[in-house]
């Protein structure tokens, strides 16, 4: 078994936000829904967290420092996940069934190295 | 890990919850900042709950957030400068606790209530019927301009201006309405009015999506008990329209199955009924019972009680649905009770008389383009053993049709029709009263 980071991206130009109280509620079921069964297939490494849109983007050795952290980056990093499975095409797979892939995301599928 | 889901009502009751109180904190003058402050806060806040489930305290946790927000948009304004005031009002609010069901003090608990101060300024003199109801699913149940769209079977863009324009009336007028003003008793029969379409909207309306019609009525439900709730909204007439609405909602399960095919009153399965919502309804009628005004919704929720306590369409005290619209007709002279009433005439005294009624029916040029007014035609002619007549007002009805599940409704009927049936034939019991308005 390899685990594997994924990370939920939206396009920061348009991002699909839910403009209504339904789709606040279906969004937040399935993405309940997809944690729930990563977990009860064994896929669920670590749930990871959310994370805020705003940020600092350090570099140039430390002197510079952009508000961030998508200064130059076309995507929001709406949050992170640690799935195990078999190889890339099996954590592929499973990136599949992702809600943010419902409203115009993706997901990144990061091999974690083991050595 | 996530823990258990909200309730499905849960968005919207925040959703009008924090709109309405962020709108008062701001002033009416800010509502479209705090529509945007509520929207962001709710979207986030699924974002966030999707990895660490709902807090506890999901409300005080929604209400901190969405006034940072609003904060945060007023700084992010040119004209930060001038805000002073109202970042100050947030400020002292979080102090105070405020949303978190702190009462303000030396206020009935009633006046607070900014939701229902909300749903009395959408019903503003100003704005039109239909442009009310609107903006109540808008700005209190969380609907978006699409979805109130394709329950009114109107374009996006058409319904998007007519809630700009509402909420320009709105955001124009001195403050949310006062419970406490003059003008208290005809706003609030302009509050019943909405509830009660927003309700027949879901109940009858012509959206083909099942899902958001059940959605209006739920909202209907919500909204009519927060009233009752309430000491001075909370009127014999709220009570009856309370009951109105819990008793045809009780007839929901029978009348609308998933697919969003109807099956009219007589021909319901009244084990479907929910039992819950009919002791409810008829708790609610029996406290509307104070006082000696009798309402329109007082007749009509004895109209729904008598259909709700009768064990089967053939033993409805027919008798007595009669004369309760006959004294409906009185208070209220629509062509849609006159159509009822004639069918209610019909099983008393015969399809002759039913149809006699329908045919000297007074405004019945309104009905002109309503389905079930063809469709009753046909129903009595039907009885009557007259199947190639009443095959011509089922077809009338069925061009007439305002989405699929009215179009086979009336397909079956049509087909229930043939084979004719001899002359004189025992009527099935099926073919009976055929239309079931509220």
């Amino acid at each position: 078994m390899s685990e594997f980071l994924f990370l939920y991206r939206l396009p920061a130009d348009s991002p699909d936000m839910p403009d209504s109280a339904r789709r606040m509620q279906e969004r937040l079921e399935k993405w309940t829904a997809w944690f729930k069964e990563l977990e009860s297939k064994g896929a669920l490494r670590t749930l990871g967290a959310p994370l805020e849109t705003r940020g600092a983007v350090v570099k140039d050795g430390g002197r510079t420092v952009h508000d961030g952290p998508y200064a130059e980056s076309k995507d929001i990093v709406l949050g992170y996940t640690i799935v195990q499975a078999r190889d890339l095409a099996a954590a592929s797979a499973v990136a599949t069934g992702c809600p943010v892939l419902t409203y115009g995301g993706m997901v990144e599928v990061r091999p974690i190295r083991q050595m | 890990m996530t823990t258990a889901l909200p309730d499905e009502h849960f968005f919207r009751r925040e959703s009008g919850r924090l709109v309405a109180t962020l709108t008062r904190i701001l002033g009416v003058h800010h509502l479209a900042l705090a529509e945007d402050a509520v929207q962001e806060t709710l979207a986030s806040a699924v974002e966030v709950w999707a990895f660490r489930g709902v807090p506890d305290n999901a409300s005080a946790w929604l209400m901190t957030a969405a006034r940072n927000r609003a904060i945060s948009l007023l700084r992010r304004e040119r004209t930060a400068r001038r805000f002073a005031p109202e970042i100050g009002r947030l400020a002292d609010a979080e102090a105070e606790g405020e949303g978190a069901g702190a009462a303000e003090p030396g206020l009935p608990r009633a006046l607070q209530d900014d939701e229902l101060r909300m749903m009395f300024s959408c019903c503003h003199p100003d704005i039109s019927e239909d442009a009310q109801v609107a903006l109540v699913l808008s700005l209190l149940g969380g609907f978006s301009a699409h979805e109130v769209a394709s329950a009114f079977l109107v374009t996006d863009a058409a319904m998007e201006k007519r809630l700009s324009r509402a909420k320009k009336v709105l955001a124009g007028s001195a403050g949310l309405f006062e419970l406490a003003a003059r003008d208290f008793e005809p706003r609030l029969s302009a509050v019943h009015r909405a509830l009660y379409l927003l309700f027949n909207e879901g109940y009858h309306g012509a959206s083909p999506d099942a899902v958001v019609r059940l959605d209006l009525c739920r909202e209907a439900l919500r909204l009519v008990t927060l009233l009752v709730e309430h000491a001075p909204a909370a009127t014999p007439a709220t009570h009856a329209l309370a009951a109105v609405l819990f008793l045809h909602a009780a007839r929901l399960p029978a009348r609308m199955d998933e697919a969003g095919e109807l099956t009219d009153l007589a021909r319901q399965d009244r084990r479907r009924w929910d039992a819950r919502l009919i002791a409810r309804g008829l708790d609610l009628l029996e406290a509307s019972a104070r006082g000696d005004e009798v309402s329109e919704y007082h007749l009509e929720a004895a109209i729904a009680a008598t259909h709700a306590l009768a064990p089967s369409a053939e033993e409805t005290p027919w008798a007595e649905i009669v004369k309760l619209y006959d004294a409906l007709l009185r208070v209220r002279p629509s062509p849609v009770v006159a159509l009822n009433r004639a069918v209610a005439l019909a099983e008393l005294e015969g399809p002759e008389r039913g149809l006699e009624a329908l045919g000297s029916l007074s405004g019945a040029g309104q009905l002109a383009r309503y389905p079930f007014y063809p469709a009753a035609l046909g129903e009595l002619e039907l009885r009557r053993g007259r199947s190639a007549v009443a095959r011509k007002h089922f077809r009338d009805a069925q061009r007439l049709a305002r989405n699929d599940a009215e179009r086979r409704f009336l397909a079956q009927r049509i087909s229930a029709t043939r084979p004719p049936e001899p002359q004189g034939a025992v009527p099935r019991p099926g073919s009976r009263a055929p239309t079931d308005r509220p």
